[in-house]
């Protein structure tokens, strides 16, 4: 009330809140419809049973859970999105900031090299996924004849255990990389010129100039790419559809496919709510990390 | 005094190591689409055989477009696109403006209920958004792929950061000639925030006509799926791999995002550099 200027009658202020209160409305009934409402009854639909036929859901506590501890497949699915997730994230950020200190620089072909950096960005996940199903594809594909050419033994590289999550993986690296390096070259493009002069006279190398004023500058970017890098680790399974189906053995399956065929494939609505918990624990845990504990860390000019 | 500059220019010029390596990079990033665009413009014997005197063809494109409805799934996505859009833009500047320009209890809470939505992405909440759809009446409609992205976060974070960038005095100056708060977010708000909304339209345009994990799942016939959908039904029918084909359709369905792309590459990489920054 200390903030109503002298004079404004009070009921002046309740009729602002009420017409803020009016243009938020549609969007916070979307926002609670789809979002929060989801991810609440996810998990009380995680304390019953599925519902079959004539048969309603009943309250069966902790057991959708203690499925869940007994499930091998889902521990595999563990397993394999920390492996993606250990891989693409340093992987995809590191490759970003390398093609942005390039393209941030008079290199020959700038234009071209951004262009190609950035394409896979804008095409549809399921489209590319195409392409390079074509390209592990054994016997005819692209990387089978360079194999072949250089006199290695052919591998079948989707349809191999040993090999299906690193093959899946490399697409989504190659996917994010350029993303992410818009990111890097905008911060690039901010950081003052005459830090760059000021280290060329003191006659720094480049790698110290790098690590000493560029990197620590560059931090809150870093940030927000390794939040978006984590999400992303979580939420992208579309290639996974056309290249592996999550397979062999489900050895390429990431947590949200396996959500996806619980949940679509075999109809276990009750055991897919326990596993869109974890999911939404899981980003919730390391967002609320992030923010608390990285972001005090992290030097903001 | 001659010699900083020269030095200078030392400093910033990348060595020929460096320019080996970005475009080795950049050849093997664009590889498998030069290598796709091969596959389709030629015929089914020479998708794996390269060679100079390989006729060019547009048979795969047109054996691809009369094998599926694809007029059908790409009329569905342009709607959907769009009607998405226009949704996130009305809902997400009233949204921004109330959060920008207001104070009232519970403003705080309320945005970081807005903001939750960032984390916990609709795209991960299938299972109940499913049966809401179902419980609506709604499953394998396009409102029903649009409804949960219809309020974005994203959209009213980026607009609040624009709006309360400008400068209040402009509030104060519309109000003594008589504007009410809708005409001043319309007449001053808007305009001044075109590029921000460039720029979030162009992320979300090419988000959805990408999108495809949601889509899937509530829809069931050719009338209500897009491109996507339709591409990953049309390719994994399996009846007898035709490798030109299913390239020829992967192409099609990327085209108008990547036409724009290379027709407005600077607007694309300034929008979602702009979009990142705030």
């Amino acid at each position: 009330m200390s903030s109503t200027p002298v004079g404004t009658p009070a009921s002046h202020s309740a009729t602002r809140a009420m017409h803020a209160w009016l243009m938020l409305l549609p969007a916070l009934l979307l926002l609670v419809a789809f979002t929060h409402y989801p991810a609440v009854s996810s998990l009380i639909d995680s304390f019953f049973s599925t519902p079959k036929g004539s048969r309603p859901a009943v309250w069966v506590g902790l057991e959708n859970y203690q499925t869940m501890v007994d499930d091998p497949v889902f521990w595999k699915a563990v397993r394999n999105n920390l492996w993606f997730a250990g891989a693409t994230i340093p992987l995809s950020i590191g490759l970003a900031l390398v093609m942005a200190l390039w393209v941030n620089e008079r290199i020959a072909g700038r234009a071209f090299l951004r262009m190609a950096y950035f394409t896979p960005t804008v095409l549809p996940m399921i489209a590319v996924a195409n392409i390079w199903l074509f390209f592990y594809t054994p016997q005819y594909g692209l990387l089978e004849q360079i194999t072949g050419a250089l006199g290695l033994p052919s591998h079948n590289w989707l349809g191999s255990p040993s090999t299906a999550l690193g093959a899946v993986t490399l697409v989504v690296i190659w996917k994010e990389a350029g993303f992410f390096m818009i990111f890097y070259l905008a911060a690039l493009q901010m950081l003052n010129p005459s830090l760059r002069e000021a280290a060329a006279i003191e006659g720094a190398s480049r790698g110290y100039f790098f690590r000493r004023v560029q990197w620590p500058l560059l931090m809150p970017t870093t940030l927000f790419v390794l939040i978006n890098a984590f999400i992303n680790a979580f939420r992208m399974v579309d290639h996974l559809f056309v290249l592996t189906s999550g397979g062999p053995d489900n050895a390429s399956t990431l947590l949200l496919y396996y959500l996806y065929e619980v949940g679509f494939r075999f109809w276990d609505t009750a055991y897919a709510s326990a596993i869109t918990v974890v999911l939404v624990v899981v980003l919730l845990g390391s967002t609320l990390f992030q923010f608390f504990v990285l972001d005090k860390r992290v030097h903001y000019k | 005094m001659s010699a900083t500059p020269v030095r200078q220019l030392a400093f910033n010029e990348p060595t020929w190591l460096d320019t080996l390596a970005a475009w080795a990079l950049a050849l093997l990033w664009i590889l498998p689409l030069v290598y796709a665009v091969w596959t389709a413009f030629h015929p089914a014997e020479y998708s794996t055989r390269f060679s100079i005197a390989a006729p060019l063809t547009l048979d795969n494109f047109r054996r691809a477009w009369a094998a599926a409805p694809f007029a059908q799934y790409f009329l569905n996505t342009t709607l959907l696109v769009a009607m998405i859009l226009a949704v996130q833009l009305v809902l997400g500047t009233l949204a921004a403006y109330a959060f920008a320009r207001y104070e009232f209890r519970g403003r705080n809470i309320a945005f970081a209920l807005v903001m939750l939505q960032l984390m916990v992405t609709p795209d991960i909440l299938l299972v109940e958004n499913y049966k809401t759809m179902a419980t609506l009446g709604l499953v394998d409609t396009l409102v029903a792929i649009g409804l949960p992205y219809f309020a974005s976060a994203f959209a009213i974070f980026l607009l609040r950061q624009t709006f309360m960038g400008i400068p209040k005095e402009l509030d104060d100056a519309a109000r003594v000639e008589g504007a009410g708060a809708m005409q001043l977010l319309w007449r001053v708000y808007v305009p001044l925030a075109r590029p921000v909304y460039t720029a979030f339209a162009l992320v979300s345009v090419s988000f959805h006509w990408n999108n495809f994990l949601w889509p899937l799942i509530i829809t069931n016939s050719v009338n209500a799926r897009p491109l996507t959908v339709g591409l990953q039904v049309f390719s994994s029918l399996d009846q007898g791999v035709d490798w030109s084909i299913i390239t020829a359709a992967t192409l099609m369905t990327s085209a108008p995002l990547l036409i724009a792309f290379l027709l407005f590459q600077r607007q694309f990489v300034q929008s979602f550099m702009r979009a990142g920054i705030k």
